[in-house]
């Protein structure tokens, strides 16, 4: 990654955290727009487990990491802890793998 | 900053470390799984100190390990950064009236400090609780960053380990809280399909993009629950 992304990433979002305390006085955010926003931003993050976790490139990821993210899904929705579902995740893909699970 | 530790109870102080010892696993993960699939190690510890939001930094990492382009990149971290725009009104009095505490302040500004202001009563403790999460997440967050990427950098083959299912399994664990909701729920599982069913056509970073069209049908039905759990430190997605 161009140091140059990480510059514009970085700027755009230090502009959202201080719109706020620079306008916060003159203007208010609609709740409507606010709970968008939130929402916006767990559908882009399952996107994103969906597609890291199931595919690679253009095609199928094979059967061994998509189980390991099902493996740690389940262990974080019985509130394991965080270090726990993450060894789990990728000692599930690395044991499926050993025994030749694509 | 004397001042700042007696105003704030033993109670809270606690959970912030706690906040910070889980921050700092997600960190060392970010650290480790960004050099392992192959970029520089000044990638994700500079990406870290500017940047400093986690879940826009896996995000934008994620778009590049896919193969994605530095826009897409770029664009799936601002759309996640978006959601901090809210935050700046609601602790906006927090960072006092000086440009000097203003600008460092904002910087500071996440799930997590945010939360655990919202939580104090007074003005007072608001602002203890902001300063003292805002200084201990960044001072962990980077430090863990930097262990993670070192460490990365001697992993020799990732696939065998399993660590491609790590990024995964790390966003999965990250947004679940958030899935409660139901609205919030079916939206997500919208974006997800399509993102998946059309990874196969389009080129890295668009698929993940183009699932913000799940947001269609429930822009109308979002209700107010959305946000009376959004204050949660438990329901963090940095």
């Amino acid at each position: 990654m161009p140091m140059l992304a990480i510059a514009l990433l970085a700027a755009g979002t230090y502009a959202f955290r201080l719109a706020g305390p620079l306008l916060g006085d003159r203007l208010r955010v609609p709740d409507r727009l606010r709970q968008l926003l939130s929402t916006a931003a767990v559908v882009l993050l399952v996107a994103l487990v969906a597609t890291a976790a199931l595919t690679e490139g253009n095609g199928f990821a094979g059967w061994a990491r998509p189980s390991g993210v099902l493996v740690a899904g389940i262990l974080a929705a019985r509130r394991a802890p965080f270090p726990v579902v993450v060894v789990a995740a990728a000692a599930t893909t690395a044991l499926l793998r050993w025994y030749g699970v694509p | 900053m004397r001042s700042l530790w007696r105003t704030i109870d033993r109670g809270t102080l606690r959970d912030i470390a706690l906040v910070c010892l889980a921050d700092a696993v997600v960190g060392a993960s970010f650290g480790a799984i960004t050099v392992s699939g192959g970029l520089d190690a000044s990638v994700p510890i500079v990406m870290s100190l500017l940047v400093f939001a986690g879940g826009a930094q896996f995000a934008a990492v994620g778009v590049l390990l896919a193969g994605g382009s530095a826009v897409a990149a770029v664009a799936a971290g601002l759309v996640l950064n978006a959601r901090l725009l809210p935050f700046g009104f609601a602790i906006a009095d927090v960072l006092g009236e000086r440009w000097w505490t203003r600008l460092p302040g904002a910087h500071l500004m996440t799930d997590e400090s945010v939360a655990f202001a919202l939580r104090q009563g007074d003005r007072p403790r608001r602002r203890a609780a902001f300063w003292i999460c805002g200084v201990a997440v960044f001072a962990s967050w980077n430090l863990a960053v930097v262990i993670g990427a070192l460490a990365g950098r001697t992993v020799g083959d990732t696939g065998a380990l399993g660590l491609d299912a790590a990024f995964p399994a790390v966003l999965l664990a990250l947004v679940l809280p958030a899935l409660a909701d139901r609205g919030t729920r079916r939206g997500a599982l919208l974006g997800a399909g399509i993102a998946a069913a059309t990874t196969p056509f389009l080129p890295a970073g668009l698929p993940v993009l183009l699932s913000l069209a799940g947001l269609l049908p429930v822009a109308r039905s979002v209700t107010s629950a959305a946000t009376a759990t959004q204050a949660d430190p438990a329901q963090e997605v940095r």
